[in-house]
């Protein structure tokens, strides 16, 4: 299926994924040809194969026109390492220092060995996702240098900001370095939320999994609970009702409504028009509070289960909904009017924070920043599951790739699920919504690979005896976009920072894990 | 402009009554004197620190500040820095990355002030417990006045949450 000099095997589960255990010395080979053929990496992480009977090994999920191809690459126990790849996929620079952060498998011949995901919760030379680790254990704070690239010249300074920052935002750290108001550079330090996610993981059965699976990003719940679901049901051979699916469909789509009303109303807030905020977050309560009715939480937070869904949706409270979304399609269409006429906030908008389609495709840029930026990528459409299959999803698509493209994708997407929620409740199918997940043998694997609304969601799981986990690796796409952020604000004015990081909304947390 | 008047005159006003406060959520005797909390109540800076979480309680807070919570006309607003908060709203586990901003926060926050732990997260270390990258609820690392539970709390949680807070105590925790 993909053209590349290895032996692949399919990895059972609902989206088309291939498996291939490979010598390491091949990684850049195939990075090379994976590349050439636009191949993009959607994530790479490491693993402690000491328990069973090997040394480590690296993971890297490379996404080609024909489904994801897993790549394993063993290392030795001493020593390990391999080639870097992030001149090929640069996105891979961050993702392999906190492999090395976590398990000390070493990227030779990088430019960049500073650390990531370690700060001062532990010291240099001690690796977190080694099975040796006992998760409880905990230093006194280390030492926590870390060396920020230094622009000089005459009147440059620097500004930091955070990790605690002016608004209701997650923490990180910015520094920027400027001349007057203008940007010359921006380098983010994140994982101040890292919360041992990974490890945590270890230490709980597949069903336990589910319920950090819906917490590793919070706005992206349903996303995350499905990938995690759909690497289950892959890994356990179990068949998820059809019904259950299309629910699934529902709160997927309702999840990415939710978001963008909310970021919607923001991004007029951050440009001085709050009547656009009020209005949006008065939409967005209106769908909180019936989601809250209808499923009993307002982001709905473990609906989505291994083996299906944890709530039907009768056919009367199916009709609230569409008439519901009915209410709001309405008045953000109106909304959508007035944005387009304002001339003050198209003003702050256009050329805001702009990422060309080169740099968004080489950078990797994810979701629907990259589909701003004329990336023409899309799970639910490029390999369509159901309950998509039968949907036809249109992809919301544009090519300046600046605030104002950000924005009119946004408004896209939103009236497009809007049409997909009334489609999906109009014609769920009938039947059960829960189907019993069997007991999982050791060493079995599945992948979950959803569209989320920031972007694609991954979960790599790899399982244990008695129903444990050996490995959940869970990826989130501001991997991928936030070192994009660093790009697009350049020559932009600092004034104009917290819209363009408003347009993207990448997780912290998700990135942090 | 005349389509954004129409709007807003179309929509009126959409706020609901505030929630009372609710005793059951202090966690330690009220730290404050009533001449205080009556000023308190009347002009509250807040000032929220996110120390770890999933992001979720964000979302909630988001809302509290929306059309139908409408936070600010109870006197009670969102400050940029820590030096301009009378209160701490801090969610999450608190992450080891994240214990010395937190610890850095609370110093730079002027006396008297207070703290408010937000979500199960905050309250207990929730999911994430106390580990090697986690040091649990947020009573571990600071003073905590009032918690409020929940996977997040809701909106009306939270306000009773830092109504609490600024109310004298009819009842003396034991």
């Amino acid at each position: 299926m993909i053209d590349l000099p290895i032996q692949t095997v399919p990895v059972p589960g609902a989206m088309p994924a291939f498996r291939s255990t490979t010598e390491v010395g091949t990684l850049r080979a195939v990075a090379e040809k994976a590349s050439a053929q636009k191949a993009r990496l959607v994530a790479l992480w490491g693993s402690d194969e000491t328990t069973r009977g090997g040394g480590f090994a690296l993971h890297i999920a490379l996404a080609f026109r024909s489904g994801l191809l897993w790549l394993t690459l063993p290392l030795a126990r001493e020593h390990p390492r391999y080639p870097c790849i992030a001149d090929i996929f640069p996105c891979a620079n961050r993702m392999q220092r906190a492999a090395y952060d976590l398990l000390g498998i070493h990227a030779q011949d990088s430019p960049d060995h500073r650390k990531w995901v370690r700060h001062r919760a532990w010291p240099g030379g001690v690796f977190p996702l080694r099975k040796e680790f006992a998760i409880g254990t905990s230093f006194a704070p280390s030492d926590d240098r870390y060396a920020f690239v230094q622009v000089q010249g005459e009147g440059v300074h620097e500004i930091p900001v955070g990790p605690v920052h002016a608004g209701t935002i997650e923490p990180g750290h910015f520094r920027f370095s400027i001349v007057g108001e203008k940007i010359l550079r921006l380098e983010e330090r994140l994982c101040y939320k890292h919360k041992g996610i990974e490890k945590l993981f270890e230490t709980m059965t597949l069903a336990e999994g589910a319920k950090l699976a819906a917490r590793v990003s919070g706005d992206s719940t349903v996303a995350y609970a499905w990938a995690y679901a759909m690497a289950v049901e892959g890994a356990s051979g179990t068949e998820p009702p059809v019904r259950a699916l299309g629910l699934r469909g529902i709160l997927l789509e309702l999840e990415r409504i939710a978001n963008h009303l909310g970021d919607l109303g923001y991004l007029a807030n951050d440009v001085g028009f709050s009547f656009g905020f009020f209005q949006f977050w008065r939409l967005k309560e209106d769908l909180l509070r019936l989601q809250g009715e209808l499923f009993g939480h307002r982001y709905l937070m473990d609906q989505v289960v291994p083996g299906g869904v944890a709530r039907d949706l009768p056919r009367e409270q199916a009709l609230r909904l569409v008439s519901g979304l009915e209410r709001i399609q309405s008045e953000a269409i109106a909304l959508k009017a007035i944005y387009d006429d304002h001339a003050g906030a198209q003003d702050r908008f256009i050329m805001a924070g702009q990422v060309p389609q080169e740099l968004a495709e080489k950078m990797g840029l994810a979701g629907f920043a990259g589909r701003a930026s004329g990336i023409m990528r899309d799970l639910r459409i490029d390999f369509p599951i159901p309950p998509y299959q039968q949907a036809a999803v249109r992809m919301g698509l544009h090519t300046r790739g600046d605030v104002a493209a950000r924005v009119s994708v946004r408004f896209e997407e939103l009236f497009e699920s809007m049409r997909l929620v009334q489609t999906f409740a109009r014609e769920l199918p009938p039947g059960e919504i829960l189907a019993p997940v069997g007991n999982c043998m050791a060493g079995k694997c599945g992948i979950g690979w959803v569209e989320g609304w920031r972007g694609e969601v991954l979960i790599a799981l790899e399982t244990a005896d008695a129903n444990r986990i050996h490995r959940a690796h869970a990826h989130d796409p501001s991997w991928q976009n936030w070192p994009v952020i660093e790009r697009a604000v350049i020559d932009n004015i600092v004034p104009d920072f917290p819209l363009i990081n408003k347009s993207f909304n990448l997780s912290y947390s998700g990135q942090d894990l | 402009m005349y389509q954004t008047l129409r709007q807003i005159a179309k929509t009126g006003i959409v706020s609901e009554p505030a929630p009372q406060p609710d005793e059951t959520l202090r966690r330690i005797d009220q730290r404050l004197g009533a001449v205080i909390l009556k000023h308190f109540g009347r002009a509250l800076a807040i000032r929220h620190v996110d120390a770890g979480s999933c992001n979720g309680c964000e979302l909630e807070i988001h809302s509290m500040n929306g059309p139908h919570y409408n936070l600010e006309r109870l006197g009670i607003k969102f400050v940029a820095s820590p030096r301009h908060a009378d209160m701490l709203l801090v969610t999450g586990p608190v992450a080891r990355n994240m214990e010395l901003p937190l610890r850095r926060t609370y110093d730079a926050t002027p006396d008297p002030k207070l703290v408010v732990a937000i979500g199960d997260c905050g309250c207990s270390g929730g999911i994430f417990g106390e580990s090697y990258a986690s040091c649990g609820r947020v009573a571990n690392v600071i003073p905590v006045d009032v918690a409020v539970p929940g996977c997040p709390p809701t909106p009306l949680a939270l306000m009773q949450g830092i109504l609490t807070a600024i109310s004298a105590a009819r009842s003396s925790r034991t």
